[in-house]
Parts: C-alpha cells; structure tokens; sequence
C-alpha cells in the first residue's frame, strides 16, 4: 500500500533541550523525518525549543516553531497554523524521544488533538501507554508467554512498603514516564528504599513508582525492531551490553551484533521481541525493546519497551546503515517496508534484515568531574553525557579505537601508568562496583595476575569478552619482550585496535611518530571496508566506510576513486561532552551541505553515533573513525590516494579538531581556514597578550605560574579576588574563582598536573561585570559581526551555562561601537579566516577582553536562527577563499549590515542554559549544589524568540525549567551587596501579588522598603524552616544570591538544591531577578504569540532591505 | 592457505582439522548458528565462509545439530573464540571441528573473500594446511581437479541407510512419508510438535515402499547437489502428484517438484545463504524474514500462473532482492513447496505456519487455492 493520500500537512515534535538522556539522536531521528515528509510533497510543521540542532534549519520545516514543548505552546502552534489557513492533519511524536511522546499523551487527554482534529501517527495513544506505562506493558508480556521480573506499581509510600514485603530487597525503583531512568535506582537498604521511592514518587509526572524484582547481574541486551501497518516486522539490529544489569544501557558499554548467543537464544529473544511489539500495536515505525538473559539458565525476561525511536535506534541506525528514522517516517504516511528500497544497495527492499560482517562497540562519556561530589557509581539511572561508536572486523579492534574516541585522560589501555597500589586484588574489589572505566580496571586486574574467571565473577561481564581483554593482556606481555617490533606482531596490534600511541607507550624505545614511522615503512596500514548492510552480499552504493587492518599489506580496501572535484575532509567534534556538543556538529552539518553546494566532494570524520553529522547521506563521504592525529591521518592518507584533498576543516568541531591543526599542518596537510599558528595566537595566553596590547584592547591583569609561590606572587599583585584556570581548556575546566590565598593554595594543591607544560593561569576577577559574547566571521580583510549577545548572569557564569539576549537589550550604543571595533583588531590581529568567537567582559565602562576562540562557537547557531543568516556555511566558504563580499553578493550574507547592527524591529532572541543538576545525588543521596560558576555545567540550551525581551525570556524559561509562575508565593534571600539591587525587583513580584516570603536580612531591608514580607527560618534555624518548606511545596520562585566564597557549603547550598528537586524556578542572580520579573510580566499580560521561524527571517530580511539602512565598515 | 578456482590465494592460520580439502567456496552471511549451519547436510560438499567475524563464541553443544555430524566441506572464518562462553556449551568449536576432522582456516580477509564470490560466482576451492601445503601453482592445480558443483549428485551421499520413525510429540493426527535429500533434524521436530509421526526414508525409496506405509502426506526435504541430477526424486513426486496425496517440499524439495511441475532448475551465480532474506508471499503481498541456503533455483517470474501436467500452479513466493523463485503451489492437486527453510535452524521463525499449512491439507486431503496460510 503506497503513501496515504489523505496526509497533506504532519507537524513533527522534537526532543527540546540537549539532557541526560536524550542527546542529539533525536536531532538526527527528527531531521530525518522532516526531510523524508518534505520529499513526500507533505507540509511541515516543526516544534522544537532547541536552535542548536539541524532539524530547526528554516529549510527542513515549511514552518519551524522554535517554541517551549509544553502542551500550552503546542496547541498554539496548532491552533496558529489552523489560522493561517494550514490546520494540522497529523502528530508524528514517536521521533522527539520521551519529551515529544509525553507531550503528544498530554494533548489527547486535555483533548487538543480531537479539538482540531489531529491524528497521531506513528503510535496511537492506546499502543504508547500499553508500551510505556510499566504494569500494562507487564501484562502485554505476560500475555504473549513471556516473563518479567515480579513488580508492584505504588502510589504511596504505604504500597511500596507492602510490595517490598513480598518482593524483598534488593528493588528496582523506577518512576513511570520519565526518560533515562531518571529517579530511578536500585534500593539494597531499607533507608535506600525511602529516600529513593519518595523521590520517584515526585519525579513520576504522574507520580507513581514501580517496585521490581532485582535481575541484577544477569545479561542485558535490547533489540531495535520495525513495523509497518501491514504487519511486517524486522529486526534491525541486536545490542549487548557489556555491562551486565543494574547498569543503565545509556551507560553501559554496548556490542553490536550480540555476540554470546545461540541461534535458539537470539531466535527465542527475536520471537519475543516481536510478539510484543505487535501485541502493544505499535502500529508503523521503530521501537525498542531490552531483555535480561540469566547466564547460567538462559532464562529471559523483558525489561522495557520504548514505542519509539531511541538513543539505540541512533546507535542501531549508524551500526547497521539503516536509517531507522528515516524509514519509520515512511511507514508512519502509509508505506510497507517492501516498498521502500535500502539506500545503501539501491536494488533490495527495507524489509530485511541487515546483518554484520564487522563489530561495533559503544562507549558512553561521562563529565562526574564537573560535580563535585556527585556519586560516580553507575546504577539504572543514567549519568553520561555522551557516546563514541567505533567499528572495526573484531571486538577488540573497533574496543580500542571507542576507548580513543572518548577523549579522556586515558586514550585506550596502558596510555596511563597503573595507580600505585593497584593488585589483582584491589582491582577486582574495584570491579564490584560499576564505574566508568571498568574495562580498563578490568585489564588491569588481568594483567596483575586475575584470572578470566575471577573478573567475569566480580564485574559480571561475560567470560567471551573478558577473555578477550586477556588475549590484549597477553599481547601486551610480547609487544614489551620483543626486541624489535617487527611486521608480524605490529600486524597483530593493529588489528587488536591497538594505537600507536598505545605502542609507543608499552615500548619504551619509540615515541608515537617513531611506532607510526615504522609501521608505514612496514607496511602495515589500514584499508577502509563499508558499511552495507548485508556483509558484502550486494554491492554497496554509499560510501559509509571505517578502517581496519587485515592481515596481508595488499588486502582490498573499498575506498572509490574520484578525480572530477576537489575534496574537503571536514573533522566532526566526537562525542557530546559538557562544553562541547551538538552545537559543533551542527556546524560540520552546515560546512559540508554549503561545501557539497559550492562543488566540493566533501568528507565528514567523526565518531558520535548521535548526530546528524554521521548520517551517511550528510556527506558525500563518510569516515566513522576517531578524531585522533593516527586515524585522522590515515583517512587524510586515503583520500589523497583516491582523489585531491583540497583542504581539511578544523575550526568547526570544537577544541577537538582545533587541537590537530598544528599536527596536520606540520604533516604536509592543507588546513584550510585560520591557519595553527594564528589559532595558536589566540589560544595562547603569552602571544594572545602581545595581539591585545598591540591593538590597545584592555584585557583584566593576570600571570601565569608553575606553583603556588608564583600563584600567591600574582595575585598578590594583582589583587583578589582572582580567577585560577589551567591553561588550554575549554568548557572552563578546573576554573574557580578565588577570594583568598588560603583557598588559593588548595587550588595549587588539587590541580595536580601543574606543571611548566602546563601551567595555572591567574586573572583578576572582574567582579559585577557584563559579559558579552561575539561570533563574527572574518575573510581576512572584511569582519561580519554574525551577533552580539548580551549575558543575563554577570561575568563570572560560564557563557555556556548563562542565560543571553540577542540584540543586546541594555548595552548603549558607544558601548557596541567599541565591541565593534575591538572583534575588528582581534579577527585582523590574530589572522582569523572563517569564524571567530570572542568573549567580553563590561566593567566600569571599560570593555575587557576576556578570550578569543578561533572557531565556531556554542553560540554559532543560536545566532544563525536570530539572525537568519547562515554563519557557519558562510564560514566554511570563506575557509575555501570566498570573500564576504562575495558571499554578500551570492546572498548569503545580507547585502548590507550585519547581526552588530540589527534593524529596530527585529525580534528578541533569549537563549537559556539547562543544567542537569537534578541528575545528580552525592552518595547521601543529596542533591549537587546548582550554584554556577566559571566552570561549563550545562548540558543543552533553549531559545525563546519573540517582540521583546520580556516575552522572550518567559518562552525561554518556559522550554529549559517550566513556566514561570504567574502568582503564588516567592522566596527571597540575598547576599548584603545584592541587598540593595534587589528592593525594585523584589516590589515589582510584590505589585503583581506575589507573597514574599524571606530570610531575616532580607526582609528587613525588604521591610524598610515597603514591601510586605513575611520572615521564614534559614534551614539551620530549626524545624519549619525554608527547606521544609520548599520541600512540602510551599514556595513557587526563589530568589537566592550565593553570600561569600563559593563552595560546596556555601550558605544556600540547601536552599538551591531543594529547589532543584522540586523543579521550581531558582534565580541566582540580580541581573536574573530582574529578567525573571519582566517574563512574569509577559506571562501576565498574555501577550505571548508564535511565529514561525521563517516568518520571522522573512520580515528580518525585508527590514534589512529597507532604504534608510545605514552602511556599516 | 585458502585457494580459490580464479587463482585468489590467501594465507591465514590452520583452525580445526589440519591437511587438505576440496569443494565449492560458498560464503554465508547468518551471524549466529555456525553449529547449525555446520551440521546442515545441504552444505555438503561446500567449503563454507562465515561473514560474521567472531565465530565459535558459544561453543559446541549436544542440542543444537541439525544432524548427526558436520556435513561442511571446509570452514573459513576471520575471528575464532579462544574461549566457549555459553551455559549449554559443552566444548570449544575448533575442538569438535578437529574431532570431525573438518579442515578450516581463520584470519583471512573474510570480507574480501565474500566480495569475490559475489563478483565471480561461486567457485571451487581447497583448504590447505601443514603436509598438504604446496607451491601456490601445485595447489591451484588440485583446485581445479576438483569436480564442479553444477551437475554433482550428493543426494546419495547424504540420505540414510535405512529408514527410521520420528514419533509424534502431540497425539498422533497424520502419517508423513519423509524422503530424506539431506533432511535436518529439526524438521521431523517441526512436523513432530504438530503431531505428525515421520518417516524418514532413504531417497532410493520405491513409490510400493512408499505406499506401503498408507502415509496422510508426503514431504520432501533440503538436499545439497544439483536438482537436474535428481530424476529420481522427481519421477516419484510425479507419481505421488498422480495420486494426489498432499505433499510439501521445501528447499531442495521446491526444486524437486518444481521439475516434477515441468520447470527447468538453473545453477544461481552465489545463490542465498542467511538468515536475513526477504520472501514475499504473492496472495497476501506480506514478507517474511527466512532462512536460506541455496545455489539452485526453479526457473519462473514472481507471482506467475502455469500448466503442469498436474494441472495450474503458481509462483506463489519470490525473493524481493533478485526475484528468484522461493515456492510453488499448485491449484489443483494438494502440494506446495518453499525455497527457504521454514524449520528454521538456524534462523528466524516467521514462516513455520507453513507446516500448519501442510497439516490443513492433509485434513483436508484436497487442493488449496495458493496461499491459504495465515
Ligand atoms: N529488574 C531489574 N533488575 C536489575 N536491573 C534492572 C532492572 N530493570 C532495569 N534494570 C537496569 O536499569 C536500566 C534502566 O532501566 P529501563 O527499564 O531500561 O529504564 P529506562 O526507561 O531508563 O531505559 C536498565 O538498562 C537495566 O540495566
Ligand atoms: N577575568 C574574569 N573576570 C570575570 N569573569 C571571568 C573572567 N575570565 C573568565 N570569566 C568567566 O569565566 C567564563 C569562562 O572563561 P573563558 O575564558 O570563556 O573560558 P572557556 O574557554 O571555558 O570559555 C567566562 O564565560 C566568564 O563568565
Ligand atoms: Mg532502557
Ligand atoms: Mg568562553
């Protein structure tokens, strides 16, 4: 049955912020979607609060909606595409991940849907709750003669302690409807129990926790399965998880295809697994089911069941080559999956099932130490940031070049030296307990004498894989003993995934480029096979390859000639880590659709099986290898052999490739774009110096110091309190703000790796400062001010974490000249070709510059969708020589002016920060403090855009925490030197009917004022006080400004996190209130409408070409 | 070394059975079942290479043969498990291939291997380790010595010696006459658990013996070799047509009555093996995953109508990747046959109603309209 003819316009939702637990998949799931509708000749509508992600792009909707996904801002886009003569006709949520399936559940029961009208597509709501609600799903399974672990579902604390009677400890604990386990855990203690089931209960958007039977240990897999409405099914893909249950699939280190089961097992599972999926009536598209298999029974039970596309359909889609979101799309507007052809053979229909001739392994990343004190243990709820996926022929080859991807201290086994105590035994101890980085403790533990056994016993990692640690164990031992590396046991390295850098580490006689200077002249390189599939059996059309390295110098590599176009190798950014994340990827996105437009053959590295970037039709080549110098290298190599590379992009990609500029330029590679010795001049802090005074720009006072005598020297000087950074960051890592010699020493003390190499950076700290944030382009000659963005938080928040307005809403217009003038000397100083990203702070009326990023920046596409210009195309354009007044002239760039000087009546853009704060507990159990600081903790951000700032704001707030409150209860409680900036505020929430609730202080200056307050107790003033009431859900905002030094313990520090914990809006900030009270006012006033994006570009743009513009120079 | 008839040579490490073997190189793509797949008696004379790269994982267990010993060739793999991890195995892979005395190599290129054959076709090859070792030339010459699959009749080879009865596993409702091509265990099993008592007899069976036991149906079964040798396979089915007892074939089977029907047989260039292969059931347009393992197939177009001597049959399903002919029903007498492997072992269950289907027709007795089944 083709395409339905009844469909014309589907509005599709999206998954909003980037969070723990639903990353950029669903960037790539919804972009996916949106294009194939397009194709289908079917109007879209797009809602999604998130503008650093592709699928946002004006060109992938007919009308894109950057809007909060909440049920009150859905049905007005609804209700304002209804009025514009476009009612909706279709939902299509099953591919924006747990936000946009709960939030299409929320318009059928508040009875939006049938009120216009609107069909769900894809999942009806009868198969996403059979799915999605636990206790039906149980009795789906049961119905089918499959088991689940025994369970309870509780309302109450009552019925839990009841269900645990029955059940015994240890319990699962998991909150019904909340994504990525959130609030969920496993409760060995009756205290456990408490805590956790009480905190589940509020976590539960319909507050309710199912008790489960413990399979802890037992092995876990998931399968990713397809459907179409004529009831045929396949099985894409089979994950195992290496690490056993009890560790949440997003954190586990997972294997595609399974590797430890019988046909009868996987078979049995696959029977299963399809029963189900038909029984919950999943009608078309993608699900994903987990199974827990007994090791030593085989006995199986179904875990979960996600009635949409999921993190695993990203990782099964990239592992297999077929594109499960793209698919689901089709088969959700009518068609069966014999109708629809694989792309990659372009003869065979979808409906089969790929199968593997290579293995791919997936590592997640994790960022504990940017929360200090959060517990690191891994447990079902998940806690990483991000993933890196890795193929190669065997296990351990695509194991090793995974563990390279993730960019952590250590890249692979033996590239650091073992703790100094560490014994077979204390690292099998270590092993009990999941931990990221198990797999190194688990090579550890073989090689100081553990036996395959022994570690299979305590990590409960299958004897297969763990034996396979061993065999690198083994080789471990002849790579040290041999003489010489000679081509045999090189080879055999190789192809175990181990790295060059790895060699020189266990070979003591040859540093990286010696190990790499030997392998080439031996011979041993790797060849790049392809993704396909269907193992070779039909001739692949796409070119979708990874390395890897057989056992004959003239094996057969699969990589195609192509003489006709000059080529662009584009480095993509890796896997998602707080500070760098899907904002990179979106600007690689762009680079090669822009470069691919301009007639280059362009070729994307990367290795995030979550972005769109790694999508094999994004690039006309795709590389899934890790962005390391060696594998990098080798696909440069390739390339060259198989065309002319014309150059390699580093700038878009974040630090990551930034950091291989030098590298690649040094190895005779064409870096294209701001040459390494100009991205060193702005990165290094000595020669970035030189660059400012040279240029007269004022940058705050600071030194550089190898210990903590020159520390105290500086600051000393230059007087606290002061900032203290290590060098060469980003994301502001082990950056806090000093306020005296005492904790100036414990900083020196904990930040180990200080060194000449790598020394500590002392800057005076501009307090009560206005950062500003610039990204502009710059050709050489010609600078664009792509936008200026104007912080809400004061300088001393992370620009990352930092809610900012675009236009700025308070700078005056002296002020913007001398931003203008200071980003023209930086581009023109450091040399910049392609973008740049500069960070100001605004003290006193003297504008200081606080950093320089030679490339594209986290705000690059925030500023793109404010300002409807493309900055990243034009960037990578500009990289390969176009002028600006060349882009000017193509229409790239408007003809005239730019985002420094944008029309009166353009609309304001609000960019908002979202913190995963909530998904973190000490191993108390207590929240992290949600303090911010100089240190990057955000893990996603939002846009709200609207007339004005107040309305803007309000959106913004709304899509990151919830709406803010329009009446109801405040509580305000403020440090002495933000007493007084805080009366007017403070009065306005008084005006609009707020009660102000606050601490002592605060209220008698509130008082003095006239504002009526009533006083609560501070949390150590006894029983009643703030927390307990925050906790019992008495306040609805908080007003807290930290007092003193920062920390941990800092007064407040329960205060904040009892917010977090209830969810509720917890301003930080003056310059916050203030912004908070103008969106209330907004709220108030009702005035918040929706626009679509493109309409919004279209008035900016015909504004831009109205007569009395300005030119600007 | 590995050699193949087109002069490819590669070198890797001997794995299971030291020496010498010859037969046609086929590669199959399942990524599990080895143990199934090595058992399969239709691989007969094949030396087979694995795609999935890790072979051997779960090791060997006393359950899971689809017949009493290993019927491949020679094995080629890329990655063989140094450790069986797996509660119901009982011994490493390599060390019942060496029991069994099955020649294998591992660490070659496995992939590169797969892309040959499927750019030149199947070919013949040999297996060389230790004492059988030999200048590159030499052994390309026993390669080529050895005889090609086309026109080989294995049957005989493959077949037991004596028939044997596989009870029932329900209350007995039929009687079926097996004729063993190379029958795999799990078949009896499938017929068994419907309550069917099997007969497994050789394929030399008379149409008197085979009459003799008053069976409710005939089944034939998968084979290796080419089905233009089988002319006695094939006039037996023309007989039991004749009679219009019910008979269902599947495999090797399909190819039987597809001749027995007046169709030709033709060598396909590297036929189907996996566990992944779309078949589309032409009366309700619906797919199922199957499980193959053919080099042969009837010739005929997807879906189309035809007169045999038994009356109008059809293609009643076909393979979406090429459009080869996956099985035949005829309209008018009771049979129906299917290319693929609805016993399913190793692979995907999806169409093991077919064996529902055969048991309607036996209760029925009368011919089917095509594709009566779910
Ligand atoms: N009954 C159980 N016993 C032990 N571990 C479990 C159990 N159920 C789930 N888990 C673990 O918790 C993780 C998260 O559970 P899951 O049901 O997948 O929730 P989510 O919706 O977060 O994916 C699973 O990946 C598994 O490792
Ligand atoms: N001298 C300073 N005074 C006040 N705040 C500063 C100063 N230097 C940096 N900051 C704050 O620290 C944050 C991170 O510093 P930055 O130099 O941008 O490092 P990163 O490379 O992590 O972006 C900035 O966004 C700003 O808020
Ligand atoms: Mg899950
Ligand atoms: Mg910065």
């Amino acid at each position: 049955m083709p395409k339905r003819a009844d469909l014309s316009h589907v509005m599709v939702i999206g998954s909003g912020p980037i969070v723990i637990g639903q990353a950029c998949e669903f960037d790539y799931s919804g972009t996916q979607a949106c294009r194939v509708l397009r194709e289908e000749g079917l109007r879209v509508s797009l809602v999604n609060s998130n503008p650093a992600t592709i699928m946002t792009d004006p060109e992938f909707a007919d009308a894109t909606y950057i809007e909060p996904i909440t049920p009150e801002f859905v049905e007005k886009v609804i209700a304002a595409e209804a009025a514009a003569g476009y009612p909706v006709e279709a939902l299509l949520a099953t591919l924006g991940g747990q936000t946009a399936l709960n939030t299409a559940v929320a318009l059928h029961e508040n009875g939006v849907l049938e009120r216009y009208g609107v069909e769900l597509i894809g999942a009806d709501i009868d198969a996403i709750q059979r799915g999605e609600d636990r206790l039906k799903f149980k009795d789906v399974v049961r119905s089918v003669g499959a088991e689940v672990p025994r369970s309870a579902v509780c309302r109450s604390m009552e019925q839990v302690h009841e269900a645990v009677a029955e059940l015994g400890l240890p319990v699962v604990i998991r909150p019904s409807f909340t994504m990525g386990g959130l609030g969920s855990g496993m409760a060995h203690t009756p205290s456990d129990l408490e805590r956790m089931a009480s905190l589940g209960l509020t976590e539960s958007p319909v507050h309710e926790v199912l008790i489960e039977e413990s399979v802890l240990g037992w092995k876990e897999y998931e399968l990713e399965l397809m459907r179409d409405h004529r009831d045929n099914v396949v099985v894409v893909c089979s994950i195992e998880n290496i690490d056993a249950m009890g560790v949440h699939t997003g954190d586990s280190v997972t294997v595609a295809p399974a590797m430890t089961l019988t046909d009868r097992e996987y078979q049995h599972m696959r029977d299963v697994g399809i029963a189900v999926l038909r029984k919950v009536g999943v009608d078309t598209g993608g699900c994903n089911i987990q199974f827990a298999v007994h090791p030593e029974t085989g006995r199986l039970v179904v875990i979960e069941m996600n009635p949409r596309v999921s993190r695993s359909s990203a990782l099964a889609s990239k592992a297999t080559g077929f594109p499960i979101a793209k698919i689901a799309a089709k088969l959700a507007i009518g068609y069966t999956l014999d109708e629809i052809t694989n792309d990659i053979t372009g003869e065979t229909p979808a409906s089969f099932e790929p199968t593997l001739d290579y293995v791919v392994v997936k590592v997640p990343r994790f960022a504990f130490e940017k929360f200090p004190g959060a517990d690191p243990t891994l447990t079902t709820t998940m806690k990483s940031v991000g993933e890196a996926m890795a193929l190669g022929r065997s296990f351990p080859e695509a194991l090793g070049k995974a563990l390279r991807s993730m960019e952590t201290p250590s890249v692979g086994f033996w590239t650091r030296p073992d703790p100094p105590d560490a014994s077979a035994r204390s690292e099998l101890e270590a092993l009990r307990v999941p931990h990221d980085g198990r797999l190194y403790t688990a090579e550890r533990a073989l090689r100081l004498g553990a036996t395959v056994t022994e570690v299979a016993q305590v990590s409960g990692f299958d004897p297969w894989f763990v034996d396979q640690i061993a065999a690198l164990a083994e080789l471990r031992v002849e790579l040290v003993a041999a003489a010489e590396l000679d081509e045999p046991l090189l080879r055999r390295a190789k192809r175990a995934g181990i790295s060059d850098r790895q060699l020189a580490a266990v070979r003591g006689d040859l540093t990286e480029a010696g190990v790499r200077a030997l392998r080439h002249r031996l011979g041993v390189r790797p060849v790049y096979k392809t993704v396909d599939t269907c193992a070779a059996e039909f001739a692949a059309r796409t070119p979708y390859h990874y390395s890897a390295y057989e056992n004959s110098a003239d094996a057969e590599t699969e990589v195609t000639e192509q003489r006709e176009r000059p080529k662009v190798i584009i480095l993509g950014s890796g896997p998602n880590r707080i500070g760098q994340g899907i904002e990179f990827d979106y600007s690689c996105v762009h680079a090669a659709i822009a470069l691919r437009d301009a007639g280059y053959e362009t070729v994307m590295v990367n290795c995030n099986p979550e972005t769109v970037s790694t999508d094999y039709d994004t690039s006309d080549r795709l590389y899934f290898e890790p962005l390391t110098f060696e594998d990098v290298m080798e696909v440069v190599d390739a390339e060259r052999t198989s065309g002319t590379v014309a150059g390699i992009i580093v700038q878009l990609g974040g630090q990551t490739p930034l950091g291989l500029a030098q590298r690649l330029a040094d190895a005779g590679v064409p870096v294209v774009g701001t040459p390494p010795e100009a991205i060193h001049l702005a990165e290094d802090r000595g020669s970035f110096g030189a660059v400012l005074e040279r240029a007269g720009l004022p940058a705050p006072a600071y030194g550089t110091a190898t210990s903590f005598a020159e520390a105290r020297k500086i600051a000393d000087e230059i007087g606290y309190p002061v900032l203290v950074r290590p060098s060469y960051v980003l994301g502001g890592r082990g950056m806090e703000i000093v306020y005296d010699e005492e904790t100036l020493a414990g900083y020196i003390a904990r930040a180990t790796e200080v060194t000449p190499e790598h020394p500590v950076l002392v800057d005076r700290f501009l307090d009560d400062a206005i950062e500003i944030d610039v990204d502009a382009l710059c050709d050489g000659d010609e600078v664009y001010l792509g936008g200026i963005m104007e912080h809400i938080e004061e300088a001393g928040v992370h620009s990352g974490d930092s809610s900012c307005a675009l236009p700025p809403i308070a700078l005056g217009e002296s002020d913007l000249a001398t931003v203008r003038s200071s980003t023209e000397a930086i581009a023109r100083g450091v040399g910049v070709r392609g973008l740049l990203n500069v960070q100001y702070a605004l003290k006193d009326d003297v504008l200081y510059v606080l950093e320089a990023n030679p490339r594209a920046s986290r705000t690059a596409p925030f500023v793109s969708k404010a300002t409807a210009v493309p900055l990243a195309k034009a960037a990578a354009r500009i990289m390969l020589g176009a002028s600006i007044a060349e882009l000017r002239a193509e229409g790239m760039l408007p003809p005239r002016g730019d985002g420094g000087d944008l029309p009166a009546d353009a609309p304001v853009a609000v960019k908002e920060a979202v913190l995963p704060f909530h998904r973190f507990r000490t191993p108390e159990g207590h929240g992290v403090d949600s303090l911010l600081g100089p240190e990057m903790k955000s893990t996603g951000e939002v846009m709200g855009i609207d007339a004005a700032f107040g309305q803007a704001f309000a959106k913004s707030q709304a899509a990151a925490y919830g709406s803010l409150p329009t009446s109801g209860r405040v509580f305000v409680s403020v440090a002495n030197r933000d007493k007084r900036a805080m009366v007017f505020p403070v009065k306005r929430l008084a005006d609009l009917g707020f009660e102000v609730l606050a601490t002592s202080g605060t209220a008698n200056t509130l008082r003095r004022n006239g504002i009526p307050c009533t006083v609560v107790r501070k949390h150590f003033e006894g029983p009643d006080n703030v927390v307990d009431l925050i906790n019992a859900g008495g306040v609805d905002m908080i007003i807290n400004t930290p007092y003193g030094n920062r920390g941990p313990r800092v007064d407040g520090y329960e205060i904040r996190t009892a917010a977090v914990s209830r969810d509720i809006p917890c301003v930080t900030t003056v310059q916050g209130a203030a912004a908070a009270v103008q969106g209330i006012e907004a709220l108030i006033r009702g005035d918040i409408t929706v626009r679509p994006l493109q309409v919004l570009h279209a008035a900016l743009r015909g504004a831009r070409q109205g007569p009395d513009r300005p030119e600007t120079g | 070394m590995l050699v193949l008839e087109d002069g490819t040579a590669l070198t890797g490490e001997s794995y299971g059975a030291v020496g010498q073997t010859l037969g046609e190189a086929v590669f199959a793509t399942g990524m599990t079942g080895y143990q199934e797949t090595l058992t399969d008696p239709s691989y007969r004379r094949q030396i087979v290479v694995q795609t999935a790269p890790h072979i051997g994982n779960t090791g060997w267990n006393d359950e899971d043969d689809e017949s009493d010993r290993i019927w491949v060739a020679g094995y080629v793999v890329r990655d063989p498990a140094r450790l069986a991890s797996n509660w119901r195995s009982r011994r490493r892979l390599d060390e019942e291939l060496t029991r069994q005395g099955v020649v294998g190599i591992c660490g070659v290129d496995t992939r590169a291997v797969t892309r040959r054959l499927r750019e030149r076709g199947s070919m013949r090859a040999g297996v060389f380790s230790g004492p059988a070792l030999a200048g590159r030339a030499e052994l390309l010459d026993r390669v080529l010595a050895s005889p090609p699959m086309a026109g080989a009749d294995l049957v005989g080879e493959v077949t037991v010696a004596q028939p044997y009865v596989v009870p029932a596993a329900t209350p007995a409702r039929f009687r079926v006459a097996a004729l063993d091509l190379g029958i795999k265990s799990n078949t009896p099993r499938m017929l068994a658990a419907r309550g069917i008592e099997t007969h497994v007899l050789p394929a030399t069976t008379t149409l008197e013996q085979l009459l003799a036991l008053a069976p409710d149906g005939v089944f034939l079964s998968n084979g290796p070799g080419d089905p233009a040798t089988a002319d006695r396979a094939v006039e037996l089915t023309r007989q039991v047509l004749t009679r219009g007892l019910p008979l269902f074939g599947i495999c090797f089977g399909n190819q039987i009555l597809g001749r027995a029907l007046g169709r030709g047989t033709y060598k396909m260039r590297y036929g189907h093996r996996g566990l992944n292969i779309p078949v589309i059931e032409h009366a309700t347009g619906r797919v199922a995953i199957t499980s193959q393992n053919h080099g042969f197939a009837v010739d005929g177009e997807p879906g189309a109508r035809f007169d045999s001597d038994f009356g109008a049959a059809v293609v009643s399903h076909s393979c979406p990747n090429d459009g080869t002919v996956e099985g035949l029903t005829c309209l008018d007498v009771p049979a129906f046959s299917v290319q693929y492997h609805p016993e399913a072992a190793a692979g995907p269950h999806d169409a093991a109603t077919l064996f529902d289907r055969f048991c309607d027709l036996m209760a029925a007795g009368a011919p089917t309209p095509a594709g009566r089944d779910h």
